[in-house]
């Protein structure tokens, strides 16, 4: 039993299948607590009033918009290393998700910013990297659409993805350069944290839905790359199976 | 190498005219930009700097396609593949080859170019020094990009896009050395950086172009 028996799509299919009404009902189900919690049953912010309460679906989806990333770099890697198909079309689901996700993040921010800073957009580090990581999404989901033979396709995909990586950790840093940042720094994980010093963070009133919509967003996440990568690996078989019967 | 470095040269300078395309579009651009914001030499002045690097950047951008598509046209690409010289040295020489062919006449004509904008004093030694260092890496970077959408029917528009996010820290870095160094202020840590972009650019990244290249190639 090892995790690569999970490569061969029909056993891929199967759990996932197993899987999924369980994942989405768990996302369903964060979601929901998280959202209406967050959004009726808090109190508003001493300064900034309601506006606050965009946080339960600008944080998260800002985090998700990074992780899915990631998962897509390691994906990528996986089928550089061991040539598994599952593990390209993976990666090819998550992108549209996380350009998803780095879109939410750019829109509630504007419409937070607006009120807030007086502005829909600044040239801010933070704001800068998301639209550039933006751009990577694009390109990479552009270079999939562009090329005809799948196996081409994954191949020059994942050495984009490699590529894009170190160059999107190189512009994280370089416009921390030009500008300093509007953009309120970490204040929801700090190292004080855990050790219980609410002075310097957000208050547990706001964290604990806030955790609760985080979840919901990882587990929705997981749940739609488990859906998108089943529905690619279908789509391939039946895009076989007409070529087969052409033949015939 | 030398040959192949020659070969790339001369098919630059005599068929096609991509040589002075690049040089041009820079011209245009330059010359455009007091037309567009007004002729205040204040504000040109602070705006020289940052000019100067976006133009050298999209002309950069727009003979990419020339390194590698003509020669996957008539497919001597596939011959250079099986010549005994490693593919990464191939698209090593093919972005040095861009670089002279565009990137040096860039660099040359900058400070030349900061006449028309107004570029104070010390600005005119920080832009050349910053091109100098920037401009290959453009070259290396458009060299990756240019292999991987080397098979499509019309890659530009997807190569622009896939080059651009990774122009931005080159850009960034770049920019400010010449803005920093145009107003007397201390450029170390931005030079250091667009030096560092450089060179481990010109390293590592020819391993990436000459594996898409393979990728592209099979």
């Amino acid at each position: 039993m090892s995790i690569w028996e999970y490569a061969n799509p029909v056993k891929f299919i199967r759990t996932a299948d197993r899987v999924l009404p369980w994942l989405s009902g768990a996302a369903v189900i964060c979601l929901v607590t998280g959202l209406i919690w967050g959004f009726f049953f808090t109190p508003d912010d001493f300064r900034q009033g309601s506006t606050v309460k965009i946080i339960y679906l600008h944080v998260p989806a800002a985090l998700m918009a990074i992780n899915a990333w990631l998962m897509m770099l390691v994906a990528s890697l996986i089928w550089i290393v061991r040539r598994h198909h599952v593990s390209a079309l993976a990666a090819r689901a998550a992108a549209p998700i996380g350009a998803t996700m780095t879109v939410i993040a750019l829109a509630t921010g504007a419409i937070w910013g607006q009120p807030m800073w007086g502005t829909w957009w600044a040239w801010d580090p933070r704001l800068t990297s998301f639209l550039i990581l933006f751009l990577f999404y694009l390109g990479y989901m552009a270079l999939w659409e562009a090329i005809e033979n799948d196996d081409t396709a994954a191949d020059l995909t994942a050495i984009l993805c490699l590529v894009g990586s170190v160059f999107a950790i190189l512009s994280r840093y370089a416009v921390n350069f030009w500008n300093q940042g509007l953009h309120q720094g970490a204040s929801v994980m700090r190292a004080g944290a855990l050790a219980g010093d609410t002075e310097e963070r957000v208050s547990n009133v706001f964290a604990i839905p806030l955790f609760v919509s985080i979840a919901g967003f990882v587990l929705l996440f997981v749940a739609l790359v488990f859906l998108r990568t089943q529905t690619e690996i279908r789509a391939r078989r039946a895009r076989a199976l007409l070529a087969r019967e052409r033949v015939a | 190498m030398r040959a192949l470095l020659l070969r790339d040269l001369v098919l630059a300078v005599r068929a096609g005219g991509g040589f002075g395309l690049g040089l041009a579009f820079f011209l245009i651009v330059t010359v455009l930009v007091p037309f567009g914001v007004g002729p205040e030499t204040g504000l040109l002045t602070r705006i020289a700097p940052g000019i100067l690097w976006i133009g050298a950047l999209l002309a950069c951008l727009l003979s990419l396609d020339r390194i590698l598509a003509l020669d996957w046209e008539d497919g001597s690409l596939d011959l250079l593949a099986t010549a005994p010289l490693p593919l990464e040295a191939i698209v090593s020489v093919k972005a040095l080859a861009h670089w002279i062919t565009t990137g040096l006449p860039l660099v040359l004509a900058a400070p030349v170019l900061g006449v028309l904008l107004s570029l104070p004093g010390p600005g005119y030694l920080w832009v050349f020094v910053s091109l100098a260092l920037g401009t290959p890496a453009l070259s290396v970077i458009g060299t990756f990009g240019a292999a991987l959408t080397v098979g499509l029917k019309r890659g530009g528009l997807l190569m622009s896009l896939l080059v651009l996010p990774l122009y931005v820290p080159t850009l960034i870095f770049g920019a400010e050395v010449a803005r920093r160094g145009t107003e007397g202020l201390s450029v170390q840590s931005p030079l250091l950086m667009l030096a560092g972009i450089s060179f481990g650019v010109i390293a590592a990244l020819p391993f990436a172009s000459a594996a898409v290249l393979r990728v592209n190639l099979r």
